[in-house]
């Protein structure tokens, strides 16, 4: 009987224990948001990468930009610059920053002045100027800036007073704005970086990241996660509708399979993901509780020859081989349909898309022909370096690969497939050791340049963004003369004598222009797709 | 005694001396520098290559050198991932408790359910009962243990949603790893609700400890129902029924500790099959330990990760099947005293 007793009792604690925890279990796991994330981040600052895995995990969370794009119109906002100018010749430049914005606190470093033009001018220097004491941090490549010769461009930036600065540029450049609001232009803090070289560990400021943005940077465990804590100062705050509370943490949990993103998101271990595969997506509209957003991404997945080697420094050849390929195959096999095919590098998404653009169509028998004219022996073998990650523009490049080893089989040429690490990968592509590979780009803005430039400049060689190696100085003239303009249907036919030029060269074969997809589960409330760059958490709530 | 302690401390450190040397040779079958596969450390330039092979030896004979190697894995030295570039010492130091918690669990329930079910159906042996709990041990006995993970995965996680499918507790619990056992780690952690955060691990247990549970506990109540079997036709029970003895006492005195004597050595070779499930079902739960941590080491081709794992693992096995078989030693008075160890 008294056993008996002491059982109930402890059963009745157990129960009213659960009663009144309900509350305080809602409350606690509405205040924070599980993304699960594809891959790690090289480090914590876009400056320095241009892989889109670090933009999303940095670029909108921890940092602000000068300017920003509106994700519904493509048009250049304010952020931290509040207003500027453009003078008559288009070489000057004057932003008008915002005041009272401050750094976040964090246990590694405690602002004691908030944001200004130092902030601004250092932020720029780093990767402008190879004397800047940062430079040469974290390795001291700044990809994007190098790919678009922007860092070569800027005259020099002048403070005018603390939140006013001015920049002028040597030639004309009608992208310049555009680039400075892209996910790499960054605004770092000019007193962290200061006070990490008086301590003597500048390598710190890409690691412990220091911004203005949303979220403060907490921990990061690699393969694991990164936390992300509410930054309660943030300046860009907006008050919440009734009955939203704030997300009081960020966390990324990296989970590389896309199938198990999946999973958890079906069961709300993620509350978002990166990247759903394109098998997948049926599965997400068919979930009342999930949500599918998709929008014509700013992308594109190509094929890209290493025109270094023999014999694709031939145009003959790189055109044999594209017209070996079927793209619609590809298009329906790889992209499930949720892509359309690319005939130039701009998609249907830029301004300055041209629909009658040339494209070249599936002919074996015309690409045998040109492959023995080339002198290309039956057998000749070759390596298509198919990329390890998923990625928008190439949901499965393994895959791709594979197709293309079965058509160029029909043309008597061999293909090796070869795969890395990512990082390894990369690497070993800029070192140029491969002979073709599949792989793509994700615009940073709208701008055409942004495709063109990056791609296949001869400036982008050493920056490793032209996975083709190409170098022609006709390109280089043309795309430059693009920018010497303001005149968007003068821009415009430029393009398309590049697209003419490019159709003839075939450094890259252009294969598809993926949609953006974005899933997560209902119950989060203001996430939108961003279709200029990495995923931004900024207001976005939870309720259950 | 102490003759039995030397014998097994002879036959452990014989044993790690073989698998070290395997390890070491690893660092030379491994494609790749041996260098690297050695320390993990990419030399930037010659100088700091000739440095390292001088401080790792290598320019000495193979025994010199694996003699130094077994030295600094004594010291906990165990080199550097060359992936994440941290310390093995401290990947496994993180990895490995994760295992043992999860095998540790399984082995609670595989013990506290199978031994009593299998008693259970010894005692009522050749009923329909017995003949229920036998087949049903049979059948989870024959599942592969990675197969009924996913069944689980599939229907309790994906299709009715009530339990998490992935990892130890939810990431917005804040967890410092410290000792590398979650519940422990919950307890000790002062910025963490401990109450949610307990009932929110144990959720994410659940699937993954009953996966691995369900094998052993198959073959734990198989065990004890036979060994039941066999003590209840010994003469000494008949004894115990003539005089009169109540059931109750005949069992607790008589047939649990002599049924239960042959069983502990044969838990010993479970404790293989127990870490190698875990392991397994690890991967597919997401569990942070070191099945999970060596697979990624082979995809992503971390030579000194899977040396140093290979070695942790064999190591962590070995010493709990010797303590196992020491422990049974004592309490067991009817082995032979000079017996041999085993391993």
């Amino acid at each position: 009987m008294r056993r008996g007793f002491r059982w109930a009792t402890i059963l009745v604690a157990l129960t009213g224990l659960q009663a009144c925890d309900k509350s305080e279990q809602v409350a606690f796991y509405q205040s924070g948001i599980i993304y699960c994330s594809e891959s790690n981040p090289v480090n914590f600052n876009p400056q320095t990468d241009t892989s889109s895995t670090t933009a999303d995990a940095t670029a909108h969370q921890v940092y602000d930009r000068l300017m920003d794009f509106d994700p519904e119109t493509g048009q250049i906002v304010p952020n931290l610059a509040s207003s500027w100018l453009v003078s008559d010749d288009g070489l000057t430049y004057t932003f008008q920053l915002n005041k009272d914005v401050e750094f976040h606190t964090t246990p590694y470093f405690t602002p004691t002045r908030s944001f200004n033009a130092d902030d601004v001018i250092f932020s720029i220097n780093r990767w402008r100027l190879e004397a800047n004491p940062y430079h040469r941090v974290s390795g001291g490549r700044y990809p994007y800036f190098e790919s678009l010769g922007i860092a070569a461009n800027i005259e020099d930036v002048k403070r005018i007073n603390g939140y006013r600065i001015e920049i002028t540029l040597k030639q004309r450049d009608s992208s310049f704005l555009a680039n400075l609001a892209t996910d790499f232009s960054v605004i770092l803090s000019a007193e962290y970086a200061d006070f990490l070289l008086s301590r003597g560990t500048p390598e710190r400021i890409d690691y412990y990241p220091i911004g203005t943005g949303p979220f403060k940077f907490e921990s990061y465990r690699k393969d694991h996660y990164i936390r992300f804590l509410r930054n309660e100062h943030y300046w860009g705050e907006q008050s919440l509708p009734e009955g939203q509370s704030n997300t009081e943490h960020l966390i990324y949990d990296i989970t590389p399979k896309s199938s198990i993103r999946l999973a958890k998101l079906i069961t709300g271990e993620c509350d978002a993901i990166a990247f759903p595969a394109q098998t997948e997506l049926e599965v997400i509209r068919n979930r009342e509780e999930l949500e599918l957003s998709e929008k014509p991404g700013l992308n594109i997945g190509f094929w890209a020859f290493n025109t270094n080697r023999p014999p694709f420094d031939n145009p003959d050849v790189r055109k044999a081989l594209a017209l070996a390929i079927d793209k619609n195959t590809l298009l329906e096999a790889v992209y499930f349909d949720s892509a359309t095919r690319a005939k130039t590098l701009l998609p249907t998404a830029s301004w300055a898309f041209q629909s009658d653009a040339e494209d070249t169509a599936y002919n074996p028998v015309l690409a045998k022909k040109l492959l023995t004219e080339a002198g290309i022996e039956p057998g000749f073998t070759m390596t298509i370096w198919a990329m390890p990650v998923e990625r928008a523009y190439n949901p499965n490049a393994t895959k791709m690969a594979e197709l293309i080893q079965r058509y160029l089989s029909a043309v008597d040429i061999q293909v090796n497939i070869v795969t890395y690490d990512w990082t390894t990968f990369r690497r070993h592509l800029r070192e140029g050791l491969h002979d073709s590979v599949l792989i793509g780009w994700s615009a940073d803005n709208g701008d055409p340049d942004n495709f063109y430039r990056p791609l296949l400049s001869c400036g982008a060689i050493p920056s490793g963004t032209n996975r083709a190696m190409w170098c022609n100085e006709r390109y280089d003239s043309l795309i430059n003369e693009a920018l010497q303009t303001q005149n968007m249907e003068r821009r415009k036919a430029i393009y398309e004598e590049v697209n003419r030029l490019l159709y003839d060269e075939l450094p890259i074969v252009p294969i598809a222009h993926a949609y953006r997809y974005q899933a997560y589960r209902k119950n989060l409330k203001g996430m939108s797709i961003n279709p200029y760059g990495g995923v931004r958490f900024a207001g976005v709530t939870k309720s259950l | 005694m102490i003759q039995i302690l030397i014998r097994y401390a002879t036959l452990f450190i014989t044993t790690m001396l073989v698998l070290a040397a395997l390890s070491f040779a690893l660092a030379y079958l491994f494609p790749g520098d041996v260098l690297v596969n050695l320390t993990g450390i990419t030399p930037q330039n010659e100088a700091q290559r000739a440095a390292l092979i001088r401080q790792f030896q290598l320019d000495k004979p193979y025994l010199f050198q694996f003699i130094y190697y077994v030295q600094q894995l004594l010291q906990g030295n165990w080199g550097y991932s060359f992936i994440s570039g941290l310390p093995l010492r401290q990947e496994i130091g993180i990895a490995m408790p994760a295992t043992i918690e999860l095998s540790a669990y399984a082995l609670f329930i595989a013990i506290f359910v199978g031994v009593p079910l299998g008693c259970y159906a010894g005692l009522r042996s050749y009923t329909k009962r017995d003949y229920l709990i036998n087949s049903a041990s049979m059948v989870s006995y024959s599942f592969p243990v990675f197969w009924i993970a996913l069944v689980f995965i599939l229907f309790f996680s994906l299709n009715l949603g009530v339990v998490p499918l992935s990892g130890r507790v939810s990431l917005l619990f804040d967890v410092p790893p410290q000792t590398g056992f979650i519940l422990i780690d919950i307890i000790i952690a002062d910025s963490v609700d401990s109450g949610l955060a307990l009932s929110d691990a144990l959720i994410h247990l659940l699937l993954p400890t009953v996966s691995i549970a369900l094998v052993s506990t198959a073959s734990m109540v198989r065990l004890t129902r036979r060994s039941v079997i066999d003590v209840l036709k010994s003469p000494y029970i008949a004894a115990a029924e003539s005089r009169g003895l109540s059931k109750r006492q005949i069992f607790f005195r008589h047939i649990l500790r002599n049924a239960l004597l042959p069983i502990l050595p044969l838990m010993a070779i479970q404790i293989t099959t127990l870490i190698t499930n875990a392991m397994i079902v690890e991967t597919l739960f997401s569990w942070p330990g070191i099945g999970n941590w060596l697979i990624q080491a082979i995809y992503q081709r971390d030579y000194p990760a899977l040396r140093v794992g290979m070695l942790a693992v064999a190591t962590v096995v070995i010493s709990f099947t010797i303590m196992i078989d020491l422990f049974n030693r004592f309490i067991d008075p009817s082995r032979e005293k000079y017996e041999r160890g085993t391993v």
